[in-house]
Protein backbone atom coordinates (compact mmCIF):
# COMPACT_ATOMS: atom_id res chain seq x y z
CA UNK A 1 0.00 0.00 0.00
CA UNK A 2 1.11 3.84 -0.29
CA UNK A 3 2.52 4.89 3.12
CA UNK A 4 0.42 7.36 4.23
CA UNK A 5 2.97 10.47 4.41
CA UNK A 6 2.64 10.31 0.19
CA UNK A 7 -0.80 11.68 0.57
CA UNK A 8 -0.20 14.03 3.22
CA UNK A 9 2.52 15.60 0.98
CA UNK A 10 0.05 15.42 -1.85
CA UNK A 11 -2.05 17.08 -0.12
CA UNK A 12 0.20 20.20 1.00
CA UNK A 13 1.41 20.32 -2.66
CA UNK A 14 -1.91 21.37 -3.62
CA UNK A 15 -2.23 23.24 -0.86
CA UNK A 16 0.62 25.49 -1.77
CA UNK A 17 -0.44 25.48 -4.99
CA UNK A 18 -4.20 26.67 -4.36
CA UNK A 19 -2.62 29.56 -1.50
CA UNK A 20 -0.62 30.84 -4.38
CA UNK A 21 -3.69 30.85 -7.02
CA UNK A 22 -5.36 32.63 -3.83
CA UNK A 23 -2.97 35.30 -3.43
CA UNK A 24 -1.92 35.87 -7.17
CA UNK A 25 -4.78 35.05 -9.92
CA UNK A 26 -6.37 39.12 -10.57
CA UNK A 27 -10.19 37.24 -11.92
CA UNK A 28 -12.47 36.81 -8.50
CA UNK A 29 -14.08 33.81 -10.45
CA UNK A 30 -10.00 32.23 -10.11
CA UNK A 31 -9.67 33.36 -6.97
CA UNK A 32 -12.44 31.15 -6.01
CA UNK A 33 -11.93 28.28 -8.25
CA UNK A 34 -8.22 28.43 -5.93
CA UNK A 35 -9.99 27.76 -2.98
CA UNK A 36 -11.73 25.01 -3.74
CA UNK A 37 -8.14 23.63 -4.84
CA UNK A 38 -7.73 24.59 -0.74
CA UNK A 39 -10.11 22.80 0.35
CA UNK A 40 -9.79 19.79 -1.89
CA UNK A 41 -6.39 19.56 -0.07
CA UNK A 42 -7.94 19.61 3.26
CA UNK A 43 -10.87 16.83 2.04
CA UNK A 44 -7.85 14.53 0.87
CA UNK A 45 -5.84 14.71 4.11
CA UNK A 46 -9.11 14.09 6.08
CA UNK A 47 -10.21 10.77 3.97
CA UNK A 48 -6.66 9.52 3.93
CA UNK A 49 -5.95 9.84 7.88
CA UNK A 50 -9.28 8.31 8.25
CA UNK A 51 -8.24 4.99 6.05
CA UNK A 52 -4.87 4.74 8.21
CA UNK A 53 -5.66 5.34 11.46
CA UNK A 54 -9.44 5.34 12.45
CA UNK A 55 -11.31 2.33 12.57
CA UNK A 56 -14.41 2.21 10.42
CA UNK A 57 -13.31 5.71 9.34
CA UNK A 58 -16.20 7.51 9.84
CA UNK A 59 -15.19 10.45 11.66
CA UNK A 60 -13.10 11.59 9.06
CA UNK A 61 -15.47 10.89 6.30
CA UNK A 62 -18.14 12.71 8.39
CA UNK A 63 -16.02 15.77 8.53
CA UNK A 64 -15.73 15.37 4.99
CA UNK A 65 -19.34 15.33 4.22
CA UNK A 66 -19.67 18.89 6.16
CA UNK A 67 -16.63 20.34 4.19
CA UNK A 68 -18.66 19.29 1.14
CA UNK A 69 -21.71 21.30 2.20
CA UNK A 70 -19.45 24.40 3.38
CA UNK A 71 -17.99 24.45 0.08
CA UNK A 72 -21.02 24.36 -1.79
CA UNK A 73 -22.09 27.50 0.23
CA UNK A 74 -19.07 29.07 0.00
CA UNK A 75 -19.57 28.94 -4.02
CA UNK A 76 -23.01 29.94 -3.91
CA UNK A 77 -22.60 33.11 -1.65
CA UNK A 78 -19.40 33.92 -3.72
CA UNK A 79 -20.74 33.60 -7.15
CA UNK A 80 -23.88 35.74 -5.97
CA UNK A 81 -21.59 38.46 -4.91
CA UNK A 82 -19.58 38.26 -8.00
CA UNK A 83 -22.49 38.71 -10.38
CA UNK A 84 -23.60 41.27 -7.63
CA UNK A 85 -20.36 43.47 -8.14
CA UNK A 86 -20.66 42.53 -11.86
CA UNK A 87 -24.10 44.14 -11.95
CA UNK A 88 -22.83 47.16 -10.38
CA UNK A 89 -19.38 48.52 -10.76
CA UNK A 90 -18.67 46.47 -14.06
CA UNK A 91 -15.50 44.58 -12.44
CA UNK A 92 -14.40 40.72 -12.00
CA UNK A 93 -10.62 41.86 -11.15
CA UNK A 94 -9.54 41.59 -7.44
CA UNK A 95 -7.30 44.90 -8.20
CA UNK A 96 -10.22 46.91 -9.58
CA UNK A 97 -12.00 46.58 -6.76
CA UNK A 98 -11.13 49.46 -4.38
CA UNK A 99 -14.15 50.67 -3.39
CA UNK A 100 -12.95 50.49 0.21
CA UNK A 101 -9.35 50.96 -0.03
CA UNK A 102 -8.14 54.49 1.37
CA UNK B 1 13.89 5.44 4.55
CA UNK B 2 13.08 2.29 3.20
CA UNK B 3 11.94 1.59 -0.31
CA UNK B 4 8.86 1.32 -1.13
CA UNK B 5 7.55 -1.97 -3.12
CA UNK B 6 6.27 -0.76 -6.58
CA UNK B 7 2.58 -2.31 -6.50
CA UNK B 8 -0.55 -1.67 -8.38
CA UNK B 9 -1.76 0.72 -5.65
CA UNK B 10 1.24 2.79 -5.89
CA UNK B 11 1.29 3.06 -9.29
CA UNK B 12 -2.48 4.47 -9.67
CA UNK B 13 -1.41 6.72 -7.05
CA UNK B 14 1.29 8.23 -8.87
CA UNK B 15 -0.57 8.39 -12.15
CA UNK B 16 -3.52 9.98 -9.99
CA UNK B 17 -1.39 12.45 -7.80
CA UNK B 18 0.35 13.57 -11.01
CA UNK B 19 -2.66 14.16 -13.12
CA UNK B 20 -3.94 16.17 -10.04
CA UNK B 21 -1.34 18.19 -9.38
CA UNK B 22 -0.47 18.83 -13.32
CA UNK B 23 -4.18 20.05 -13.56
CA UNK B 24 -3.98 22.09 -10.17
CA UNK B 25 -0.64 24.25 -11.63
CA UNK B 26 -3.04 24.78 -14.91
CA UNK B 27 -5.96 25.85 -13.01
CA UNK B 28 -3.56 28.45 -11.13
CA UNK B 29 -1.53 29.31 -14.17
CA UNK B 30 -4.23 29.16 -17.33
CA UNK B 31 -4.54 32.83 -18.84
CA UNK B 32 -8.73 31.51 -20.21
CA UNK B 33 -10.77 31.28 -17.51
CA UNK B 34 -12.57 29.25 -19.12
CA UNK B 35 -9.80 26.72 -19.62
CA UNK B 36 -9.06 27.66 -16.03
CA UNK B 37 -12.78 25.90 -14.82
CA UNK B 38 -12.08 22.77 -17.41
CA UNK B 39 -9.24 22.21 -15.42
CA UNK B 40 -10.15 21.95 -12.03
CA UNK B 41 -13.22 19.82 -13.28
CA UNK B 42 -10.01 17.47 -14.37
CA UNK B 43 -8.26 18.23 -11.17
CA UNK B 44 -11.15 17.35 -9.18
CA UNK B 45 -11.34 14.19 -10.83
CA UNK B 46 -7.90 13.24 -10.15
CA UNK B 47 -8.84 13.45 -6.38
CA UNK B 48 -12.38 11.43 -6.70
CA UNK B 49 -9.68 8.83 -8.31
CA UNK B 50 -7.54 9.36 -4.65
CA UNK B 51 -10.51 8.58 -2.77
CA UNK B 52 -11.14 5.44 -4.78
CA UNK B 53 -7.85 4.48 -4.32
CA UNK B 54 -8.63 5.02 -0.50
CA UNK B 55 -11.36 2.91 -0.12
CA UNK B 56 -13.94 5.61 0.26
CA UNK B 57 -16.42 5.18 -2.54
CA UNK B 58 -19.16 7.03 -1.21
CA UNK B 59 -16.76 10.15 -1.10
CA UNK B 60 -15.79 9.74 -4.25
CA UNK B 61 -18.94 9.60 -5.40
CA UNK B 62 -19.95 12.58 -3.60
CA UNK B 63 -16.67 14.31 -5.20
CA UNK B 64 -18.28 13.59 -8.83
CA UNK B 65 -22.16 14.54 -7.89
CA UNK B 66 -21.50 17.82 -5.60
CA UNK B 67 -17.90 19.30 -6.85
CA UNK B 68 -18.00 18.31 -10.93
CA UNK B 69 -22.12 18.27 -10.89
CA UNK B 70 -22.63 21.42 -8.85
CA UNK B 71 -19.74 23.67 -7.97
CA UNK B 72 -17.73 23.36 -11.48
CA UNK B 73 -20.83 23.93 -13.75
CA UNK B 74 -22.00 26.82 -11.37
CA UNK B 75 -18.83 28.41 -12.06
CA UNK B 76 -18.92 27.69 -15.76
CA UNK B 77 -22.55 29.60 -15.72
CA UNK B 78 -21.21 32.45 -13.74
CA UNK B 79 -18.11 32.55 -16.19
CA UNK B 80 -20.89 32.89 -18.93
CA UNK B 81 -23.00 35.24 -17.18
CA UNK B 82 -19.69 37.78 -16.49
CA UNK B 83 -18.91 37.47 -19.91
CA UNK B 84 -15.56 38.71 -18.64
CA UNK B 85 -12.75 36.00 -20.34
CA UNK B 86 -9.44 37.53 -19.99
CA UNK B 87 -7.72 38.95 -22.48
CA UNK B 88 -4.57 37.46 -24.27
CA UNK B 89 -2.35 40.25 -23.59
CA UNK B 90 -3.29 41.28 -19.95
CA UNK B 91 -1.63 39.77 -17.09
CA UNK B 92 -3.53 37.30 -15.18
CA UNK B 93 -1.73 37.40 -11.62
CA UNK B 94 -0.50 40.16 -9.58
CA UNK B 95 2.62 40.13 -7.76
CA UNK B 96 3.36 36.34 -8.66
CA UNK B 97 6.70 36.26 -6.98
CA UNK B 98 5.40 37.06 -3.98
CA UNK B 99 2.51 35.09 -3.80
CA UNK B 100 4.86 31.95 -4.90
CA UNK B 101 7.12 32.89 -1.91
CA UNK B 102 4.51 32.65 0.48
CA UNK B 103 3.25 29.63 -0.92
CA UNK B 104 6.37 27.40 -0.72
CA UNK B 105 7.15 28.73 2.86
CA UNK B 106 4.37 27.37 3.86
CA UNK B 107 4.77 24.36 1.94
CA UNK B 108 8.17 23.52 3.10
CA UNK B 109 6.77 24.39 6.59
CA UNK B 110 4.20 21.59 6.35
CA UNK B 111 6.25 18.96 4.25
CA UNK B 112 8.95 19.59 7.01
CA UNK B 113 5.98 18.90 9.77
CA UNK B 114 5.38 15.59 7.91
CA UNK B 115 8.48 14.24 7.65
CA UNK B 116 9.26 14.52 10.94
CA UNK B 117 6.17 11.98 12.01
CA UNK B 118 6.37 8.43 11.68
CA UNK B 119 3.15 7.90 9.80
CA UNK B 120 1.84 4.35 9.23
CA UNK B 121 2.89 2.67 6.40
CA UNK B 122 0.32 0.70 5.85
CA UNK B 123 -3.61 1.15 6.90
CA UNK B 124 -4.15 -0.29 10.32
CA UNK B 125 -7.51 -2.09 9.81
CA UNK B 126 -8.94 -3.75 6.48
CA UNK B 127 -11.20 -1.32 4.45
CA UNK B 128 -14.76 -2.14 5.69
CA UNK B 129 -18.07 -1.02 3.80
CA UNK B 130 -19.00 1.76 6.04
CA UNK B 131 -22.12 3.50 4.81
CA UNK B 132 -24.33 2.30 7.40
CA UNK B 133 -22.30 3.60 10.33
CA UNK B 134 -21.67 7.08 8.50
CA UNK B 135 -25.30 7.77 7.93
CA UNK B 136 -26.00 6.30 11.91
CA UNK B 137 -23.54 8.66 12.15
CA UNK B 138 -24.82 11.90 11.15
CA UNK B 139 -28.49 11.07 12.86
CA UNK B 140 -26.75 10.22 16.35
CA UNK B 141 -27.69 12.63 19.53
CA UNK B 142 -24.02 11.67 20.38
CA UNK B 143 -22.23 12.19 17.71
CA UNK B 144 -23.39 14.55 14.26
CA UNK B 145 -26.54 15.54 14.64
CA UNK B 146 -26.52 18.80 15.89
CA UNK B 147 -23.16 20.09 12.92
CA UNK B 148 -25.75 17.90 10.59
CA UNK B 149 -28.90 20.00 11.36
CA UNK B 150 -26.80 23.29 11.39
CA UNK B 151 -25.81 22.35 8.29
CA UNK B 152 -29.27 21.87 6.66
CA UNK B 153 -30.20 25.40 8.05
CA UNK B 154 -26.89 26.78 6.69
CA UNK B 155 -27.93 25.41 3.29
CA UNK B 156 -31.51 26.87 3.35
CA UNK B 157 -29.94 30.45 4.15
CA UNK B 158 -27.25 30.59 1.65
CA UNK B 159 -29.95 29.59 -0.46
CA UNK B 160 -32.17 32.06 -0.02
CA UNK B 161 -29.02 34.87 0.00
CA UNK B 162 -27.49 33.78 -3.34
CA UNK B 163 -31.27 34.42 -4.93
CA UNK B 164 -31.37 37.83 -2.94
CA UNK B 165 -28.07 39.21 -3.27
CA UNK B 166 -27.57 38.23 -7.02
CA UNK B 167 -31.43 39.50 -7.85
CA UNK B 168 -31.40 42.25 -10.37
CA UNK B 169 -32.52 45.52 -9.23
Amino acid sequence: MVPLSWYLILAAVLFAIGLYGVLARRHVVAVLMSLELMLNAVNLNLVALARYLEAGAVVGQTFTLFVFALAAAETGVGLALIIAIWRNREVVLTDKMKLLKG
Amino acid sequence: MTAIPITVQTVLFAIFAALTVGAAICVVTSRNLFHTALWLVLALFGLAALYMLLEAPFIAGLQLFIYIGGIAVLIVMVIMVSRQVMHPTEKSVNEPLTALVTALLVLAGVVWMIVQIPWPKEPLHPAQDNLLALGQALVDPGKFVAPFEITSLLLLVVLLGAIYIAKER
